[in-house]
C-alpha cells in the first residue's frame, strides 16, 4: 500500500468572480521511500494541492470532494488533535518562502527547540540535544544554532527549515519550492541534501516545484500538472524519456539547455485556461497541435499506458508516434501565432 | 485597417487615464458600497442645490432687516409663517443666512480641498521623486506647518491679511496642505523604484514628463481620499474663525450667524431657531466629508476594513 | 568590426548605511556593486552576463543604461562617454539604449492603456509627423511582436494582458525608438515555463533581422548559451571569465566558472554530472579581501590568491581569465 493516497481530490476557490476550481480531480499516490516530483506552471494548483492534503488552505478554499489517505486514515475526516498528530509528526512540511519566515529576534536554534516543545511535547534538554543532531543531519555545523537568520546565507537557512520540517521523524516531507529562491550552486547543494537525507531516512518527499531540472536532480517519480488535474505520471527517467501526454512534449523542447547544443526552442503557443470556467473537453486541447475533435468535447481520464504509467490524453497510445513529430507540430503551432490558438478553433489536428 | 481609420476610432482609448472620469466612477463604487457615503454624497447634493438656488429661493435678503407690519423692527421673532425659523435680534430672517450660509461653507470647503490638493500633490510629488535635499527641505516645512497651532496661527494669519474669505482659504491652503504632502510623498518613493518609472526614464522622459505624467495619474486617488477629508476641515475652521470674530462681517456664513447669536444672548433666551440650524448644517456638511473620505479609504485601502 | 560600447574598469560604491552601529563607530562604509568590470562589445554582438544574485549584473545593466552614475571607470557607446552626457546629447543616447525589464508585470504603467504606452517613446522623441503615423507604427510593432490583432491590444490595461504578451508589449515599446543596443535583464524569469521559448525566440530573430548589438542579463547559463555569442561570468562585482559561450560552458577554466556549470541541473536525468565543491558562505560585497574576491570559497585556492588580485588575461581559444591558476607564463602551454 502507499504511503500517501489522494483520491479524486477537489478543490474551489470561493472569488469574487465566482468559484474558482484550483484542483479539478486528483489522484495520485506517493509510495513509501521514493521521492516524487509535482511539476507545473503558475496556477495550475500544485501549491494548493500540497496545503489541502494537510489541511492548511487558505480561508476563501474549500476541499470538496475526494479523500486524502495516509497510512490507510482519511486525513479528511480527521479534526483538531487527531489532524495535528498527522500533520506536524508524520508529515512534514516545508512551506513556499519559508526561509524568509524565520523570525529576525530569535536565534535559529531556538525556534527550532521551541517547534519541537510545542508540537512534540519534548523536554528542552531532549529538543536541545535533537536540534544537534538535526543541525549535523541537514549539514549544518551544531554551533551554528546559536545564530540569528541573518547571520545566515540562503542556503543555510534553507536547511534550518528542512530540520525544522524533519524535527519530529515525519514520515512524509512535503516540499513547496524549496530551492527556488537560492542561487544555482547553493541549489545544488540543498538538493543533494535533501537526496541523503531522503533515502537514510527512508522517508517519502513529496516535492513541488515549476522547475522540471530540478525533478530529474532529486526525484523517482514524477507528476506532470496542468489547469488542477494530473495529465501524466510515472518514473521520471521514463516519463522524461519518453513522454506520453502533449504538454510534458512540449515542455522538453520549451527551455534551452546547458549541455545540448542550441537547436531552436519551441515554445507551447497561448496559455492555460481560466479555471474559473474551465473548457468542457480536455484542458490542454487549446494549445495542442495533436487535438482531434474528441479533445474538445470529452475530458481525458488519467489511465494507465502500461509499466505503471498513467497519462490522461486520449491519443496517449499513440505517444511514440506523436512525439517524434511534436517538435514540429508545435513549431507549426507557433509559426501560425497565439491568435488562432487563443480563438479556441478546433483546427489543429495533425495527423 | 488603415492609420487613418485608426486615428479616427482614436479618442475613445487614447487619452492617458481619464482622471476625472476616474474619479467619478471611484466615486460612485463607493457610494454603492458603503451607506454613509451615499449619505454625504446626497448631503453635499443638496447643499450644492440649496448654495446654487439661494438667490432665488431665499425670502428674504440676509442682511435686511425687516419690520412689522406697525412699523417696529421684527427683532427676536419665533419662526412663522412669514419668517420659517424667525429672525435676529436686528430682525434678520434666519432661514434666508440659512441658506446664503451654505454658499460661503461650499465655497471656503471645495476651493480650500481643491488649493490643499493641489499643493500638497505637488510638494510630495517634488519631494519624493527628486528626494535628497530639495525632499529634506519640503519635509522639514512640513514639520513647521505640523508644529504650528492651527486655529490660534489661522485667526493671526486672517487678523493680519484682513478678514475676508479669501485670505482664510489662502491660510487653510498653507496650513494644511502638510498631510497630503506628507502622504503623497511616502506614495511617490515607493512608486519611484517601480519599473514602469524606470521604462519612462531609459525612454527619455525628462523629470518633469515623469513626475506628471507617468507618477501623478498613480497617486491621485489618494490625493482625492485627502482632498474629501479637507473640505470638512475647511468648513469646520471658517466656522470657528468666523465664530471667534475674525470672519468677513459682510459676508453671512454659518459661524458667524453662531456669533451673532452668542453675542445676542439667544442661547440664554432659549432662540433654539435661531443658533441650531446653523449648528447642524456645519455638523452634517463635516460629517457628509468624512463618510465620503472614509468610503474611499475602504475602497483604496481594503485591508483597513474592519474584520 | 568597430566597438560599439567599450566597458573600461566600470565601478559602483554605495554608502552603506547600517544604522546605529555604523553610526558610533564612525566607520563610513561602502558597498562595492561593480568593482573594475572591463569588457568590449561590437556591433550586432550579444553578450551575456551570468552570475548569482548580487554580483553587480544589475547595476551593470543600470550604469549603461545611465539609470546610475558610475563612481569610477567609463563606458564609450559609439565612441563617446557615456557619464557626462546631458540633455539633448542624453536624450540622443536614450534613443540608442533600450532595456527590457525583469518584471513584465511592473514595467508599464497601470493607468496606460497599452496604446498609450506605447506612443510614450514616439511623443517623447518625435517620432513620426502625426498622431495617425504614429498609431500606425505602434501597430507594427505589435505586430512584429505578434500580438496580433493589433487593434484588440490598443485598448487593453496592462492588468488584462498575461505576463507573457507584457512582455512583448515591453519589447515593442524598447523597439519602437530603432535603438542599436538593446539590454534584457533576466526578461523570462518572471514568465512560466511553457511561453518563455516563445519570449526567447521572439528577442533572438528581432535581433538577428536589425542586426541589433544586445545584452542579456541572467543567472540561467542556459539561456545565455541560447541567446549570446559570448559570455561573461561575474562574481562580486568582478568579471572571472569571459569568451565565446560555447567556450566558457564547455570548458571553463575559472574555478567558480566550473562550479557554476557543473551545479546547473539538467532536465534529462540520463546526463551524468561532476559537481565541483564549493563553500556555502555569505559573501559580502563590503569587505572585499584584499586578493582575489573568490579566494575564500575556491577549491583550488593558493597561497598568492589571498594577497594578489588576479587581472582579467587572455588565456586560450580567445577566453580572459582572471584566475592566478593560468599565469602569463602557462598560457600558451594549455
Amino acid at each position: 500500500m502507499p504511503l500517501l493516497e489522494i483520491e479524486n481530490l477537489t478543490v474551489q476557490y470561493h472569488t469574487l468572480r465566482g468559484a474558482v476550481q484550483a484542483v479539478r480531480g486528483v489522484t495520485l499516490s506517493i509510495e513509501r521511500g521514493r521521492a516524487l516530483g509535482l511539476v507545473g506552471e503558475s496556477g495550475c494548483g500544485k501549491t494548493t494541492l500540497a496545503r489541502a492534503l494537510i489541511n492548511v488552505l487558505a480561508r476563501n478554499a474549500a476541499i470538496t470532494g475526494g479523500a486524502v489517505r495516509f497510512d490507510g486514515v482519511d486525513l479528511l475526516q480527521l479534526s483538531g488533535g487527531a489532524l495535528n498528530d498527522y500533520r506536524w509528526r508524520r508529515i512534514g512540511l516545508v512551506p513556499q518562502a519559508a526561509m524568509d519566515s524565520l523570525d529576525p529576534v530569535y536565534p535559529v536554534g531556538v525556534q527550532l527547540v521551541e517547534t519541537m516543545r510545542l508540537r512534540g511535547g519534548l523536554t528542552p534538554a531532549q529538543a536541545r540535544e535533537r536540534a544537534a543532531r538535526l543541525f549535523a543531519l541537514v549539514g549544518l555545523e551544531p554551533t551554528r544554532l546559536r545564530l540569528y537568520p541573518h547571520e545566515l546565507s540562503g542556503g543555510m537557512k534553507q536547511r534550518v527549515v528542512i530540520a525544522m520540517a524533519l524535527a519530529l521523524q515525519p514520515k512524509l516531507v512535503i516540499a513547496d519550492e524549496p530551492v527556488t529562491a537560492l542561487d544555482v550552486i547553493v541549489q545544488h547543494q540543498v538538493l543533494r541534501t535533501m537526496r541523503e537525507l531522503q533515502e537514510t531516512l527512508s522517508l517519502s518527499l513529496l516535492l513541488i516545484t515549476h522547475d522540471i531540472s530540478v525533478v530529474a536532480d532529486l526525484c523517482d517519480d514524477v507528476a506532470v500538472m496542468y489547469a488542477g488535474r494530473i495529465v501524466e505520471t510515472g518514473s521520471v527517467r521514463e516519463v522524461f524519456a519518453a513522454p506520453q501526454h502533449p504538454y510534458t512534449m512540449g515542455l522538453r523542447n520549451a527551455f534551452p539547455s546547458l549541455r545540448a547544443s542550441s537547436a531552436r526552442l519551441v515554445p507551447i503557443e497561448g496559455y492555460p485556461p481560466d479555471l474559473a470556467s474551465p473548457p468542457n473537453g480536455c484542458a490542454f486541447a487549446p494549445r495542442c497541435p495533436f487535438a482531434v475533435q474528441r479533445c474538445w468535447g470529452d475530458d481525458p481520464v488519467l489511465m494507465p499506458t502500461g509499466g505503471g504509467r498513467l497519462a490522461a490524453c486520449h491519443r496517449a497510445m499513440e505517444a511514440d508516434v506523436l512525439r517524434i513529430q511534436a517538435p514540429q507540430a508545435f513549431a507549426r503551432l507557433e509559426a501560425i501565432g497565439s491568435q488562432a490558438v487563443e480563438g479556441g478553433a478546433p483546427g489543429g489536428g495533425i495527423p | 485597417m488603415s492609420g487613418s481609420e485608426r486615428a479616427a476610432a482614436l479618442p475613445q482609448w487614447t487619452r492617458a487615464a481619464a482622471t476625472w472620469r476616474d474619479a467619478l466612477l471611484v466615486t460612485w463604487a463607493v457610494a454603492r458600497r458603503d451607506r454613509f457615503a451615499l449619505a454625504g454624497l446626497i448631503i453635499y447634493a443638496v447643499l450644492l442645490a440649496v448654495a446654487l438656488a439661494a438667490p432665488a429661493l431665499a425670502p428674504y435678503n440676509p442682511l435686511d432687516l425687516n419690520y412689522r407690519p406697525d412699523g417696529d423692527v421684527a427683532a427676536n421673532e419665533a419662526p412663522s409663517l412669514s419668517h420659517w425659523l424667525g429672525t435676529t435680534n436686528l430682525g434678520r430672517d434666519v432661514f434666508s443666512q440659512v441658506m446664503f450660509g451654505t454658499r460661503v461653507a461650499l465655497v471656503v470647503g471645495f476651493v480650500a480641498a481643491f488649493g490643499v490638493v493641489v499643493l500638497g500633490t505637488l510638494v510630495g510629488l517634488v519631494a519624493g521623486y527628486y528626494s535628497g535635499w530639495v525632499d529634506t527641505i519640503l519635509m522639514r516645512l512640513a514639520d513647521v506647518a505640523f508644529g504650528i497651532p492651527f486655529l490660534p496661527m489661522a485667526i493671526v494669519l486672517v487678523a493680519f491679511l484682513g478678514p475676508s474669505i479669501w485670505n482664510t482659504v489662502l491660510v487653510m491652503t498653507l496650513l494644511l496642505w502638510r498631510d497630503t504632502g506628507r502622504v503623497i510623498r511616502a506614495q511617490v518613493l515607493s512608486l519611484r523604484t517601480r519599473s514602469y518609472v524606470e521604462a519612462a526614464r531609459v525612454l527619455g522622459a525628462s523629470h518633469v514628463r515623469t513626475m506628471f505624467v507617468h507618477i501623478a495619474p498613480n497617486v491621485l486617488p489618494l490625493s482625492f481620499l485627502y482632498g474629501s477629508l479637507a473640505v470638512g476641515w475647511a468648513i469646520l475652521t471658517e466656522a470657528s474663525i468666523s465664530f471667534l470674530g475674525f470672519g468677513d462681517p459682510n459676508v453671512i456664513s454659518w459661524g458667524f450667524m453662531l456669533q451673532d447669536a452668542y453675542n445676542s444672548q439667544a442661547m440664554a433666551r432659549h432662540a433654539f431657531y435661531w443658533f441650531v440650524p446653523p449648528g447642524l448644517c456645519i455638523m452634517l456638511a463635516v460629517m457628509a466629508g468624512f463618510f465620503i473620505g472614509r468610503g474611499y479609504e475602504e475602497l483604496l485601502f481594503p485591508r483597513l476594513r474592519r474584520r | 568590426m568597430s566597438q560599439l560600447l567599450e566597458v573600461t574598469d566600470l565601478r559602483k560604491e554605495y554608502p552603506l548605511q547600517s544604522g546605529m552601529l555604523s553610526a558610533v563607530m564612525g566607520a563610513r562604509r561602502v558597498v562595492h556593486a561593480v568593482n573594475g568590470v572591463s569588457f568590449a562589445l561590437e556591433e550586432g554582438g550579444s553578450l551575456g552576463l551570468a552570475g548569482e544574485s548580487g554580483c553587480g549584473k544589475t547595476t551593470t545593466a543600470k550604469l549603461i543604461l545611465r539609470l546610475l552614475r558610475p563612481s569610477g571607470g567609463s563606458i564609450r557607446f559609439a565612441g563617446r562617454d557615456v557619464a557626462g552626457l546631458e540633455g539633448l546629447d542624453l536624450l540622443a543616447y536614450r534613443r540608442q539604449v533600450q532595456f527590457v525589464f525583469q518584471n513584465p508585470y511592473e514595467a508599464l504603467n497601470p493607468r496606460f492603456t497599452i496604446l498609450r504606452s506605447l506612443l510614450e517613446p514616439l511623443i517623447i522623441h518625435d517620432i513620426g509627423r502625426s498622431l495617425t503615423e504614429r498609431v500606425e507604427r505602434v501597430a507594427m510593432a505589435l505586430d512584429r511582436v505578434h500580438l496580433t490583432p493589433v487593434e484588440t491590444f490598443f485598448p487593453k490595461y496592462p492588468h488584462q494582458l498575461s505576463g507573457g504578451q507584457l512582455q512583448r508589449v515591453v519589447i515593442a515599446r524598447a523597439l519602437l525608438v530603432d535603438p542599436l543596443l538593446l539590454v534584457a535583464d533576466e526578461p523570462v524569469s518572471m514568465l512560466d515555463v511553457s511561453i518563455r521559448a516563445g519570449v526567447l525566440n521572439l528577442m533572438r530573430d528581432l535581433s538577428r533581422e536589425r542586426k541589433l548589438t544586445t545584452i542579456y542579463i541572467s543567472h540561467d547559463l542556459a539561456l545565455i548559451r541560447y541567446m549570446c555569442s559570448v559570455a561573461a561570468v561575474m562574481y562580486l562585482g568582478t568579471i572571472c571569465e569571459i569568451g565565446p559561450t560555447a567556450e566558457v560552458i564547455e570548458h571553463p577554466r575559472h574555478p567558480y566558472t566550473q562550479a557554476l556549470v557543473s551545479a546547473v541541473p539538467d532536465p534529462d536525468p540520463a546526463q551524468p554530472r561532476r559537481p565541483v565543491e564549493i563553500a556555502d558562505t555569505v559573501p559580502t560585497p563590503f569587505q572585499l579581501p584584499v586578493g582575489c574576491p573568490f579566494a575564500d570559497r575556491c577549491p583550488q585556492v593558493m597561497e598568492v590568491c589571498r594577497r594578489v588580485r588576479p587581472a582579467l588575461l587572455p588565456e586560450a581559444a580567445g577566453v580572459h581569465v582572471a584566475c592566478h591558476l593560468y599565469p602569463a607564463g602557462t598560457r600558451e602551454a594549455h
